[in-house]
């Protein structure tokens, strides 16, 4: 069976899964990355964050479509927790500099 | 791979955009006759007289006597004097402060909304017609109706984002916008609707990608305040000032002592000789009557932004302090202009139109993505074989789509049929555009598909065409008299009603339902899996 046939018909089980990876775990990571991109912004941390919040549901939008077009489920899971550790490190590593700067 | 993608994209943009896509047309609809509130508030209150023609310092000086006589003390003073469109009569809105325990009193208590005689001074009577005009009917385009603002302003951003992601992964398995931007097939059933929802969303991409995208920003606060909370380590103090701060300047601090207010006259005459003559929109007193207030003046809107740069002045002298810019951010001010676009509040008629049109072609993008998901399953296996979804969708697309043009009409048929001592007749409308909705929905039920198509475009034709005769009979402000008397919102109201019924009764004498031919139904899936 090939992917796409796969996607087509898919059991009820899987696209639920997929749904609630895009919804919960998407959600997340469009915070926890959103964070992120708003600290590595360079130039003023405000004007940053704002930019950031303004393109967080653009982000969440591509992460969605990153969800339903990914073949394996597990990729789907390990890769929104890995990104959501990541972001979330990454955020707060950035906290930690900027408040010893 | 790549068609593995595709085809991925495909499934997300069918069922990101039709799960909720009732709900989406519903907004659509609300939404686009917003953009025609104060129009609508014109029609549903046709006892309501146009505002005195009064100078511009009296109506200020009108209404600042009015709220030093019955709000003085208050936080905030909010004076609109009539002028264009969406401000008909002179208004003046206050805040009282908030006490230190804010559970003793009701919030709304604390607030004061009046529309005022411009030249008397007096409250305007209350109309015999209550009704709750065109901005309840806006207002349900981002709040819904009989649910909980909190919670229905977040579904409203939730089935915003479905329809963002549903845009994007339309425009993703689009491989020829162009091509398919010339290509129409009419009368070709299932086909034809592809190519008009082609043709619909690939003219008014421009149009739906801001108003989504900005439907979303309107809802980021609430949908996403961990990103602001997170980037501040989650101190909340912190967050709230430094990014309140790029929104605009803080509200001026009470000194204690008490002082008269200025009058507002010589400030008036300043602004005009900055700005000019009626370029004045609105004057916004922070604490009055404090030795410290402020008398901050905003410029009518011409431009796109949601907010504008103001003048301030001493409350007390009456001098010039500062031109304020309203954000010196620029990811603010993109915000800003987002808001602005989504808004439309400074477009003149010829925009309005505009936007009206827009409106109503992402309606009918909706309307037709969700009957292309039917007609593309009929062709593909006769009704009876159907699984039970499909049934569902058809009756809720006959229903929604073809119902709420009946039910809108209901609601304004309503407006000048209802009895005027009808106890809570605002709501009474409301009432009556549900219930005809329901009715609508549940019609198709007792119907074959054909005719309850048919038959809903046709009622709903036939009450359009009925709005203006009833007008005529209910009111003196019909048709010949709104024109003879140069009431173009009125009379545009009666005219856009007729032009609506001539639309749906063309579309219910254009009806047909194509019926599987002797198709191998996997060659037909396999033909539209290319198309789609």
């Amino acid at each position: 069976m090939s992917d796409a046939k796969r996607l087509r018909s898919p059991g009820r089980w899987h696209i639920t899964s997929r749904v609630v990876a895009a919804a919960i775990l998407g959600y997340i990571l469009s915070n926890t990355a959103s964070v992120f991109l708003g600290l590595a912004l360079p130039g003023d941390k405000v004007e940053g964050v704002a930019t950031a919040i303004l393109l967080s549901f653009a982000l969440f939008t591509a992460i969605i479509m990153w969800v339903f077009s990914v073949k394996r489920l597990s990729t789907v899971w390990f890769g929104l927790l890995g990104a959501i550790l990541f972001t979330a490190a990454g955020s707060w590593l950035l906290l930690r500099l900027e408040s010893t700067v | 791979m790549k068609g593995a993608f595709r085809q991925s994209m495909t499934w997300l943009h069918t069922w990101s955009g039709l799960v909720f896509c009732w709900i989406l047309y519903f907004m659509f609809v609300t939404g686009t006759l917003g953009y025609f509130d104060a129009e609508i508030d014109h029609w549903m209150a046709p006892e309501r007289a146009p505002a005195a023609e009064v100078p511009l310092r009296e109506a200020y000086a009108t209404a600042q006597d009015y709220l030093q006589e019955n709000a003085s003390g208050a936080d905030r003073w909010f004076i609109n004097h009539p002028s264009g469109r969406d401000r008909p009569q002179l208004s003046v809105f206050w805040q009282l402060p908030t006490p230190d325990d804010p559970s003793s009193v009701d919030a709304e208590s604390l607030t004061g909304n009046v529309e005022l005689h411009a030249v008397s001074g007096e409250p305007l009577p209350e109309l015999a017609r209550e009704t709750g005009g065109g901005q309840v009917l806006y207002r349900m385009h981002y709040a819904l109706h009989y649910i909980d603002f909190d919670i229905a302003y977040r579904i409203v951003g939730a089935i915003t984002l479905l329809m963002f992601v549903a845009m994007i992964s339309g425009i993703v398995v689009h491989k020829k916008i162009f091509k398919d931007f010339f290509t129409f097939r009419p009368a070709k059933g299932q086909r034809s609707w592809l190519d008009m929802h082609n043709l619909l969303s690939v003219s008014s991409l421009p149009f739906l990608l801001m108003i989504t995208y900005s439907g979303l920003i309107f809802v980021v606060t609430v949908w996403m305040p961990g990103i602001a909370l997170g980037s501040y380590g989650f101190d909340v103090q912190k967050a709230q000032t430094e990014l309140q701060a790029a929104i605009g300047a803080p509200a001026a601090e009470r000194s204690g002592d008490n002082a008269p207010l200025a009058d507002l006259g010589p400030v008036i005459d300043r602004v005009e000789d900055i700005w000019g003559a009626g370029n004045l929109s609105n004057i916004n007193i922070e604490k009055p009557g404090d030795a410290n207030a402020r008398i901050i003046v905003n410029p009518a809107q011409d431009d796109i932004f949601f907010f504008s740069s103001s003048l301030v002045f001493d409350g007390v002298s009456g001098a010039l302090i500062e031109e304020r810019p309203f954000t010196d951010s620029t990811a603010v001010g993109v915000a800003g202009a987002f808001l602005g676009l989504h808004e439309g509040l400074f477009a003149d008629t010829v925009t309005r139109w505009l936007y009206f049109l827009a409106g109503l072609v992402g309606t009918a993008m909706v309307a037709t993505g969700a009957v292309y998901w039917t007609s593309k399953r009929r062709k593909a296996a006769p009704d009876s074989m159907q699984p039970r979804g499909f049934r569902v969708v058809e009756c809720l697309n006959i229903g929604t789509i073809a119902g709420l043009p009946l039910a809108i009409a209901a609601y304004f048929l309503a407006n000048r049929l209802l009895p005027l001592d009808l106890a809570q007749r605002a709501e009474w409308e409301v009432h009556v555009m549900f219930l005809t909705w329901a009715a609508c929905l549940l019609y198709p039920l007792l119907r074959s598909t054909v005719s309850a198509w048919r038959e809903l475009f046709a009622v709903s034709a036939f009450a359009c065409f009925a709005l203006p005769i009833v007008n005529a009979a209910t009111t003196d402000r019909h048709l010949l008299n709104s024109i003879a008397g140069d009431d173009w919102f009125m009379a545009g109201f009666d005219l856009s009603c007729i032009a609506r019924g001539v639309g749906l009764a063309v579309l219910a004498t254009k009806i047909r339902i194509r019926r599987p031919q002797s198709v191998p139904a996997n060659e037909s899936t396999a033909a539209t899996v290319s198309h789609a």
